[in-house]
């Protein structure tokens, strides 16, 4: 899993240009499944994980996962301080650049934690066993009568103390040690592991220093503002710039072509006009200004209501066969007691993620540099090497904190405007999207719809489960004309059902894409766990039985002499969250009038998440009243880092069903900023209460996502138990509700 | 045009024309970056500021606006706002951050206005900044907690 190895301090400063003494360990950590990952050759060291002890005794973690909300810098620093025994006041984290050296660094998937999380721990247990061999030699005595403690090295003979700063000289001349010596702790001796710690950027995020790619400032840096056909893929026929150039602080106006990514990789940009200024305002003026008559293009026709249309038809015939099914749904249908059908949708959705699209580029003859909020660097830096012909070595992508990012920044669009524009005017620019640039030029969450048929026995069981699924796929931002949900998109939650289905049947329809298609938090999983959980409530209601015992009836159920891999799913874990949420939300309590519980479970990203939901309905105004969500994560690292996790995905999942919809006429986008496309605020904030299961003994599995699968459903679920109103597609101000 | 204003205390002259939204004076040509940008029209909050003590909008009000006023920005200090980031800190408010300049700024003038704000008081003052990172409920507890440490201290 991780080779450790002390770098060289000459090495390291050349290497990435961070000058400080003391210990600077570097490792080896694979950041992909481990049945992806190609072999590893332990004689080829190429450290990606960085911690850096110097005489001030500040310990800094070089983080190679961006921050966008999820905490992710303090939860890696945690574990590095846990095995250190540190003292949390002299932890710090510096933001690596984009490069392969520190290993794969997109961040999305709800993987972070679950790749890293052990050689973290392993470097900091190898700093303080140099810590400990340092102390033993300037005392003289063995290393056994040393301990570490609270950033000392503790004599215990005589109860003297050494402070880490003091020793790391030493330590830094003494051998890393060897990978099977190192001994992790035990989970109960664990000192800021799954315990509650506050985020090591609260300073920066509460006086407003934190820097995002939007607030970078270059020398001599200017700002531009591109306009981009309405309609996608759409190109500049002609335009006149005369108004924009008259705009005061508007210095030029540049076309920018199209740049079509190579099949199977990047993003490419969707070119426009650009308009350079000597401020963000200036330039947005300017873009405004513009006269442009552009070739609208094939998707000029795509409107967003007749595609609900088509898919509906679509999913009510026969599709494609879905490998993995069982039995014979068929004859489970002729069979039944009583049949149950629906058809289920999903519209289009944007991200939004509070800080805008934007970056920073200077493009110098053989070189580039970008600051920019991007998930994923090294995708945005091969991507400019491509299409910039510049060697890779020569390209530098600082990464910024991210304002949000929610899947929208892996795309690097904008990062490759910033540049091609930069190369234009031969200086450094910022290009920043104004919000309506956003909702209408997005990546967007696939819309989709979901026809399925179940049957009932007498009894009440499932006999049967009929599923037939169409989304436009993420493979067709990657390659064109894909028009069918791909495997890894049906593996999030539809090819793998939790349910004991005696006959199940999963067919994928067509669906075309006329968007840019992209992952938005929890992805796929919006769409299964909508139509899953919804339809078990239906079935459940028709059984006339009760929706938690149905579910926890319904659940797979483990052989006990079976022994489960640690990431494998077990139902168990299902049934003990929902249990436990149940209990919290005090499930069958008598409700005041007007008011339902609902409730949704759903696996996703190796996390197991319940969720009860309880609303008032009335005059068809929806108010969300609690809300009641247990995950068991495995080991959880960062308690309270994931409850707030867990809240934030409350109101995400909570905003696209009540608001997220996005639609198209003629081609272009409706919706232009947050008075059209809404989110959940301060008043809609229901109480939230979150129980996080203690499983410190499994690996640590997703957090940033799973939490959102089950709010759209559980919400649904909640109303039709308030009203009698069955909700099957969103979002809920679409159907009548406020 | 030459246009003098007063940001967190501390006087500038900006050459800018008059209808530049105050939020690209502090931003671009001022320099103080703390204050967001998140949608331009009024929206979202991200550009919250203080003028006069006045809960203001900065992406929507020209800059003219803020002539022989005192623009109060996350950059600038006072009593109520030192209080709020403390309890803020306490309740690990932040997820992404970008929202919170405006959060903090709102959260100000709630608390410079209103002694014991309720939930409802809450809301509505805090309902013009959205957080897309969803942390609102950490927000409304941090804002109670420091009402009441101020209204310790000024026992």
């Amino acid at each position: 899993m991780s080779n450790i190895q002390k770098i060289d301090r000459r090495n390291f400063v050349k290497l990435f240009g961070l000058a400080s003494g003391g210990i600077i360990l570097g490792c080896t950590a694979t950041t992909v499944e481990k049945k992806f990952k190609p072999a590893i050759d332990s004689d080829f060291f190429e450290p990606n994980l960085f911690v850096q002890i110097d005489t001030s005794g500040t310990v800094t973690l070089i983080a190679s996962r961006s921050e966008m909300g999820q905490g992710i810098r303090t939860s890696l620093a945690s574990a590095i301080a846990d095995e250190l025994e540190a003292d949390w006041q002299y932890v710090k984290v510096k933001q690596a650049t984009g490069h392969e050296k520190y290993g794969n660094q997109n961040t999305d998937g709800s993987r972070s934690v679950r790749t890293r999380l052990e050689p973290m721990r392993k470097m900091g247990a190898a700093a303080k066993m140099m810590l400990i061999s340092a102390a033993a030699q300037k005392w003289k005595i063995a290393e056994k009568d040393c301990k570490a403690e609270n950033h000392f090295i503790v004599n215990t003979l005589n109860n003297d103390k050494l402070f880490y700063g003091d020793l790391v000289a030493l330590a830094s001349e003494l051998e890393v040690p060897n990978q099977t010596k190192i001994e992790l702790k035990k989970v109960a001796d664990f000192k800021y592991i799954g315990k509650t710690l506050k985020s090591v950027d609260l300073k920066e995020f509460t006086t407003g220093t934190a820097t995002y790619g939007i607030d970078i400032r270059i020398p001599n840096m200017q700002f531009a503002a591109v306009a981009r056909c309405p309609v996608a893929f759409g190109s500049v026929k002609s335009f006149k710039k005369n108004k924009a150039a008259q705009v005061s602080g508007v210095s030029q106006i540049i076309e920018l072509q199209r740049l079509t990514p190579p099949i199977g990789k990047f993003f490419g940009m969707l070119g426009g006009v650009a308009v350079v200024a000597n401020t963000t305002w200036a330039a947005f003026q300017g873009k405004l200004a513009l006269d442009i008559d552009w070739n609208l293009g094939e998707n000029v026709s795509f409107d967003t209501e007749k595609f609900k249309q088509t898919l509906t038809e679509r999913v009510r015939k026969r599709g494609k066969l879905v490998p993995g099914g069982n039995g014979n749904v068929n004859s489970a249908f002729k069979q039944a007691n009583q049949i149950v059908e629906a058809t289920y949708h999903v519209p289009f959705l944007a991200h939004a993620p509070m800080e805008v699209p934007n970056a920073t580029a200077w493009f110098q003859k053989d070189k580039i540099e970008v600051w920019a909020p991007v998930q994923d660097p090294q995708t945005a830096r091969s991507e400019l090497a491509h299409f910039f012909e510049i060697p890779i070595e020569n390209i530098t992508i600082h990464v910024t904190f991210l304002g949000g990012g929610f899947g929208r920044k892996s795309k690097s669009d904008f990062v490759v405007e910033a540049v091609a524009i930069s190369k234009k005017i031969n200086a450094p620019v910022q290009v920043v999207w104004t919000r309506e640039d956003d909702i209408q030029h997005s990546f967007y969450h696939a819309t989709s719809a979901q026809y399925l048929k179940g049957s009932l026995d007498k009894q009440g069981n499932v006999t049967g489960w009929l599923q037939r699924v169409g989304f436009p796929s993420i493979v067709s931002s990657f390659k064109p004309l894909s028009d069918y949900a791909s495997g890894f998109e049906l593996g999030q939650g539809f090819t793998k059902p939790i349910y004991q289905l005696p006959n199940f049947r999963l067919e994928n329809v067509k669906a075309e894409a006329n968007l840019r298609i992209g992952w938005l938090r929890s992805v796929v999983h919006i769409h299964s766990g909508f139509g899953n959980n919804s339809f078990v409530d239906e079935l459940a209601y028709a059984a006339k039985k009760d929706p938690v015992q149905f579910h926890l009836d319904l659940l797979k159920k483990e052989t006990n002499n079976v022994k489960l891999a640690p990431l494998q799913y077990n139902s168990n874990r299902m049934m003990d969250v929902l249990n436990q949420t149940a209990k919290m939300a005090n499930w069958g309590k008598k409700l005041p009038k007007n008011h339902g519980l609902g409730v949704a479970i759903h696996y996703s990203f190796y996390s197991y998440v319940a969720t009860i939901v309880e609303v008032s309905v009335i005059d068809k105004k929806v108010k969300l009243e609690n809300v009641f969500t247990t995950i068991d994560c495995g080991l959880a690292l960062n308690k309270d880092n994931i409850k707030n996790q867990l809240e934030g995905a409350t109101m995400f999942g909570m905003s696209l069903a009540m608001h997220g919809k996005i639609s198209t006429k003629d081609g272009a986008v409706e919706q232009h900023n947050f008075f059209d496309y809404q989110m959940a605020r301060m008043q809609d904030a229901p109480n939230i209460n979150i129980h996080i299961m203690d499983k410190m003994h499994e690996p640590p599995t997703g957090v940033g996502e799973p939490g959102v699968p089950v709010m759209a459903p559980a919400i649904c679920n909640a109303i039709f138990n308030a009203t009698g109103q069955r909700v099957r597609s969103l979002p809920l101000t679409d159907v009548g509700f406020l | 045009m030459n246009i003098n204003i007063s940001i967190n205390g501390k006087p500038h002259t900006i050459n800018t024309q008059e209808d530049t939204p105050l939020l690209w004076v502090i931003r671009d040509i001022v320099g103080l970056t703390g204050t967001k940008f998140g949608c331009g029209v009024s929206q979202c909050g991200a550009c919250s500021v203080l003028l006069d003590g006045k809960l203001t909008k900065s992406c929507s009000v020209p800059v003219s606006y803020a002539l022989d006023k005192q623009v109060f920005t996350i950059e600038g200090s006072s009593k109520n706002l030192e209080i709020l980031r403390q309890t803020w800190s306490e309740n690990n408010v932040p997820q992404c951050g970008y929202c919170q300049s405006g959060q903090l700024i709102a959260a100000t003038a709630l608390l410079d206005t209103i002694t014991n704000p309720t939930d409802q008081d809450i809301d509505k003052a805090m309902s013009g900044n959205i957080c897309r990172c969803g942390t609102y409920t950490r927000i409304k507890k941090a804002i109670h907690q420091a009402v009441a440490l101020k209204n310790k201290a000024d026992e």
